[in-house]
C-alpha cells in the first residue's frame, strides 16, 4: 500500500470528523439541528447521493502498486476493480455504445482486399457477429439484466432490513424520509450496477481521442472534484478559526494585524493569486525535477498545491464572519459573567466562544465545497487547476470543448462529465441549504 | 467628507504595499529569477550564459534588495525590488517577458473590450435578477415561488463552461444567429457582444436571484411594509416603491465594489469569445509563464479592488444618512 500526501490528508480528515463527531455526541445544541435535517427529506436524499460520491471516491483513494505491476506503476483500489474497463481502449474517438470507430480508416478485409470505412471497435460490442441486427436488442437485453441484478441487490438487502429491525427501529424504512432515501438508494445503485454491467461490453459513454473509456475518466475525476471540495477546508478552516476569533476577541492591535492581513489577500483578485501560486509551483517543480519521480506523485503534489492555495485565498470570508460574530458574543451576558468570576481566558473562548461559532463554520464549509468543485473546472481550463495528467472534470471539458466543431459532433466526453458534475454539485446545494436550515438561528425562528 | 476620503486613500498604501511585498516574495524570493529563466529557455541544455542574457536583457540580473556595488542612492534603486516592484505604484509596468512588449500600453489597448463586455453584463445581469426575484416574491409561498426556487438551484449547479459552450454551440453553431467568437472595434462590435454578454447573464441569474429574494424577503418581512399594507397600498406598489429602495442599499453597494474590477474583464469568457480583452491578456500571460504581466495584473487588479472598496465607503454614505462619517 502506498499513501499520497492527499490521501494522508483524506484519511486525516476523516478521522478528524470522526472524532468531532464523537466529542458532540449527545451534545443538545446540536442534536436538535441534526434531528431536523435528519427529518428533511431532501437533505437525507441529497446526502445519500453524496456518500455514493465519498465512497468512490475514498476507493479511489487507496492506492497500491498492482501485484502484477511493472515500473512505478501506482493504481487504486477504484483502478484495480475496474481493470477491465481501464484497459479497454481503442485507437480513437468512440460514440457511446458503439460498435464502430468514430473515424474512417484503411481496413484489410478477410479476403485480402483493402477497403475505407470504419473498423469495428476492439472491445465495445466485440462480442456481437452481426451488429446490424443484433446491436439494439443487445443492448436493451443487457441493460435489462444489468438493471434487474442490481434492483434484486437493493431489494435483498430491503428485504434482509426489515426483517431483522426490530419494531422501534421499523422507521428507518417506513417513515417519509426513509422512503424518500430507499427510492434515491434504489435509483442510483440499480442505474450504476447497470451502467457498470453495460460496460463490460460497451463504451456507455464513448472513448475520447485517446480512446479512453470516458465513463472510467468521469469517475476517475469523483476522487479530484471531493479533494478540492474538501482539503481546501481543512486548510483554511484552522486559520479563520484562530484567527476570525482572535481577532474578535482580543481587539486592538491582535484585530488590526489580522483585519490588514485579510484584506490585503482578500484584494488581490483570487483568480490571479492562484495563478500566480501554481506559476511559482511549475517553476519550483521544474528545478526540483528529481523530487517528483512518478507522475502520479507529481499530479498529486500539484492538487495538494492547489488545495493550498485555494484554502489561502478562501478563509477570508469565513474569517470575516467569525470575527463578526466573536465581537458580538464577547458582549453577551454569560460571556461577561465568565470574565467577572475570573474564568480564564482560554477557557472563555474554548468553552463560551468556539461551540457558538460552530454553526457558522459548518454552513459556510457546506456552501463553500459545491463552489470549490465548479471552481476546479474554471480553473483546470485555464490551465492553472490540476495536473493535465490527472483525471477531473475540468480536464475532460477542456479536452472536449474543441471537438464540438467536429462532424458529427463530438459530444459524450462533455455529457458524461456534465452528468457527474452536475449530480455532485446539485446534491451538495441542496444538502447545504438543508444544513444553513438546521443551523442558522435566524431562519430556526420561524419554525 | 474630504478629510475622510484622505484618510481612506491613505489607508489604501499600507494594502497596497502588501500586496506588493507578496507578488515580490513570490516572484523573486520562492523561486529565484534563474529558475524562471531557465523554465522560459526550456529546461535543459540551458548555457549559463543564455540564462545571464535572458535576465539581462530583461532587467533581471541585479540583486533583490540592496546592490552593494552601486554608489549612493542606487545602492537601493538598482535593485529587482525597486525597478520591478516599487516602480508599480507609478504604474511602471515594464516590458513582458516574452516578447518584451510595452505593458503599460497593451493594458490601455486591451482594457476597453473587457469593459465592452463586463459593463453590459452587470447592467443586464441587475435588471433580470432584480425583476425575477421580485416577481418571486411577489408570488411568495405560491407554487411559482417555490419553481423558481428549485430552478434556481438546478441553475447554480450547473458549471460556467457548460453555459459558454452550450451557449456557442446553441446560439453560434446550430442557430448561426451571432458569430461563435472574434471581435471588431466600434459599432460592429455589437455583433459579436451579444452572445457572451447573454451567457454571463445568463450563468450567473441562480445564485443571484436566489440571493436578491432573500434579501427582499427580509425587507418584506419588516414592520415598515406592514404598515404600507395596512395604510392600503396594493402590494406590488409596497414592493417597488418601499421594499426595493430598501433593499437596493445591500444591491448597490455590492454593485459599487466591482465597477473598478470590470476592467480587469473575465478571464473564462474572454479567451472562449477570443475578445482581445485584459482577461485573455492575462490567459495568455499565464499559458506562456509570462512573469512580468501576471505580476502586473496582480497589483493592477488589488489597485482597482482597493478603489472599488473606497467607492463602496462613499457611496454609502451618500445613500444611506444614517451612515455617518467617521
Amino acid at each position: 500500500m502506498i499513501i499520497l500526501w492527499t490521501d494522508a490528508l483524506i484519511f486525516l480528515l476523516i478521522a478528524v470528523m470522526l472524532l468531532l463527531g464523537f466529542y458532540l455526541r449527545g451534545k443538545e445544541y446540536i442534536k436538535r439541528p441534526m434531528q431536523q435535517i435528519a427529518r428533511s427529506k431532501t437533505g437525507m436524499m441529497s446526502l445519500t447521493v453524496l456518500i455514493f460520491f465519498v465512497v468512490v471516491g475514498l476507493l479511489d483513494s487507496i492506492h497500491f502498486k498492482p501485484p502484477e505491476g511493472h515500473g512505478n506503476e501506482i493504481i487504486s483500489a477504484l483502478d484495480y476493480w475496474a481493470t477491465p474497463l481501464r484497459e479497454h481502449s481503442e485507437k480513437t474517438y468512440s460514440a457511446p455504445f458503439a460498435v464502430y470507430l468514430y473515424s474512417k480508416e484503411m481496413m484489410t478485409l478477410p479476403d485480402g482486399t483493402e477497403q475505407w470505412g470504419y473498423p469495428r471497435l476492439q472491445f465495445g460490442g466485440a462480442h456481437l457477429a452481426d451488429p446490424e441486427t443484433e446491436h439494439l436488442p443487445d443492448i436493451l437485453e443487457k441493460a435489462f439484466y444489468g438493471w434487474l441484478q442490481g434492483a434484486g441487490l437493493v431489494v435483498f438487502f430491503m428485504v434482509l432490513l426489515v426483517s431483522l429491525l426490530r419494531e422501534p427501529h421499523k422507521r428507518f424504512i417506513v417513515s417519509p424520509t426513509a422512503k424518500a432515501v430507499w427510492a434515491v438508494v434504489f435509483l442510483v445503485v440499480s442505474v450504476n450496477y447497470m451502467l457498470v454491467y453495460l460496460s463490460a461490453y460497451y463504451h456507455v459513454f464513448g472513448t475520447d481521442k485517446v480512446g479512453e473509456d470516458v465513463f472510467y475518466q468521469a469517475i476517475k475525476s469523483i476522487r479530484t472534484g471531493l479533494v478540492i471540495g474538501t482539503l481546501t477546508t481543512l486548510v483554511m478552516l484552522p486559520m479563520a478559526l484562530v484567527f476570525g476569533i482572535m481577532a474578535g476577541f482580543f481587539r486592538g492591535w491582535v484585530d488590526d494585524v489580522i483585519q490588514y492581513v485579510y484584506t490585503t489577500l482578500n484584494s488581490i483578485p483570487s483568480v490571479l493569486l492562484i495563478a500566480a501560486s501554481i506559476l511559482m509551483v511549475q517553476v519550483y517543480m521544474a528545478a526540483h525535477e528529481e523530487k517528483f519521480t512518478s507522475v502520479i506523485v507529481r499530479a498529486d503534489m500539484r492538487l495538494l498545491f492547489l488545495c493550498l492555495i485555494l484554502g489561502v485565498t478562501s478563509w477570508t470570508g469565513l474569517c470575516r464572519l467569525l470575527r463578526a460574530e466573536t465581537l458580538k458574543l464577547r458582549e453577551m451576558e454569560y460571556v461577561q459573567a465568565a470574565q467577572a468570576m475570573g474564568v480564564r481566558r482560554r477557557v472563555i473562548l474554548l468553552r463560551h466562544i468556539l461551540p457558538n461559532v460552530m454553526h457558522i463554520v459548518l454552513i459556510s464549509v457546506v456552501l463553500d465545497f459545491s463552489s470549490l468543485v465548479l471552481a476546479e473546472a474554471v480553473l483546470s481550463y485555464i490551465n492553472i487547476g490540476v495536473d493535465p495528467t490527472t483525471y477531473s472534470w475540468g480536464n475532460m471539458i477542456n479536452g472536449a470543448r474543441l471537438e464540438m466543431a467536429r462532424e458529427p459532433v463530438v459530444w459524450w466526453s462533455l455529457t458524461a462529465s456534465f452528468i457527474f458534475m452536475f449530480a455532485l454539485v446539485l446534491a451538495a446545494n441542496l444538502f447545504a441549504d438543508t444544513v444553513r436550515d438546521a443551523f442558522d438561528p435566524r431562519r430556526g425562528a420561524y419554525e | 467628507m474630504i478629510q475622510y476620503i484622505i484618510r481612506r486613500v491613505l489607508y489604501a498604501f499600507p494594502l497596497l504595499m502588501g500586496v506588493n511585498i507578496l507578488t515580490f516574495v513570490l516572484f523573486f524570493i520562492v523561486n529565484s529569477p534563474d529558475d524562471m529563466a531557465r523554465m522560459q529557455l526550456g529546461q535543459k541544455h540551458v548555457t549559463e550564459q543564455a540564462v545571464e542574457n535572458w535576465k539581462q536583457q530583461r532587467g533581471y540580473d541585479l540583486p533583490l534588495l540592496w546592490n552593494s556595488k552601486a554608489e549612493g542612492k542606487e545602492k537601493l534603486t538598482q535593485t529587482i525590488f525597486y525597478q520591478k516592484s516599487a516602480g508599480l505604484f507609478l504604474f511602471r509596468f515594464g516590458i513582458s517577458d516574452s516578447d518584451r512588449r510595452n505593458i503599460a500600453a497593451d493594458i490601455q489597448q486591451r482594457m476597453w473590450p473587457s469593459l465592452a463586455v463586463a459593463l453590459p453584463t452587470l447592467i443586464v445581469g441587475l435588471l433580470v435578477n432584480i425583476t425575477f426575484a421580485l416577481i418571486m416574491v411577489l408570488f411568495r409561498n405560491s407554487y411559482l415561488e417555490h419553481a423558481g426556487v428549485v430552478l434556481c438551484v438546478i441553475l447554480m449547479s450547473v458549471s460556467s463552461l457548460f453555459y459558454i459552450i452550450g451557449g456557442q454551440f446553441l446560439i453560434g453553431k446550430l442557430l448561426r444567429l451571432v458569430p461563435i467568437s472574434g471581435y471588431e472595434g466600434g459599432f460592429s462590435a455589437l455583433k459579436f457582444l451579444i452572445l457572451p454578454v447573454l451567457i454571463g447573464v445568463f450563468s450567473a441569474i441562480g445564485a443571484n436571484v436566489r440571493w436578491y429574494r432573500t434579501l427582499f424577503l427580509e425587507e418584506v418581512e419588516k414592520d415598515y411594509v406592514r404598515t404600507a399594507r395596512a395604510k392600503g397600498l396594493s402590494e406590488t406598489r409596497t414592493l417597488f416603491r418601499h421594499v426595493l429602495k430598501n433593499a437596493m442599499l445591500p444591491i448597490l453597494t455590492g454593485v459599487v465594489v466591482v465597477l473598478p474590477t470590470l476592467f480587469m474583464g473575465s478571464l473564462i469568457m474572454e479567451s472562449f469569445f477570443s475578445i482581445p480583452g485584459l482577461g485573455s491578456y492575462t490567459i495568455d500571460a499565464i499559458n506562456s509563464q509570462d512573469f512580468a504581466i501576471v505580476r502586473a495584473m496582480v497589483f493592477l487588479g488589488s489597485v482597482l479592488y482597493v478603489i472599488g472598496l473606497l467607492l463602496t465607503d462613499i457611496s454609502y454614505t451618500l445613500v444611506d444618512p444614517r451612515v455617518r462619517l467617521s
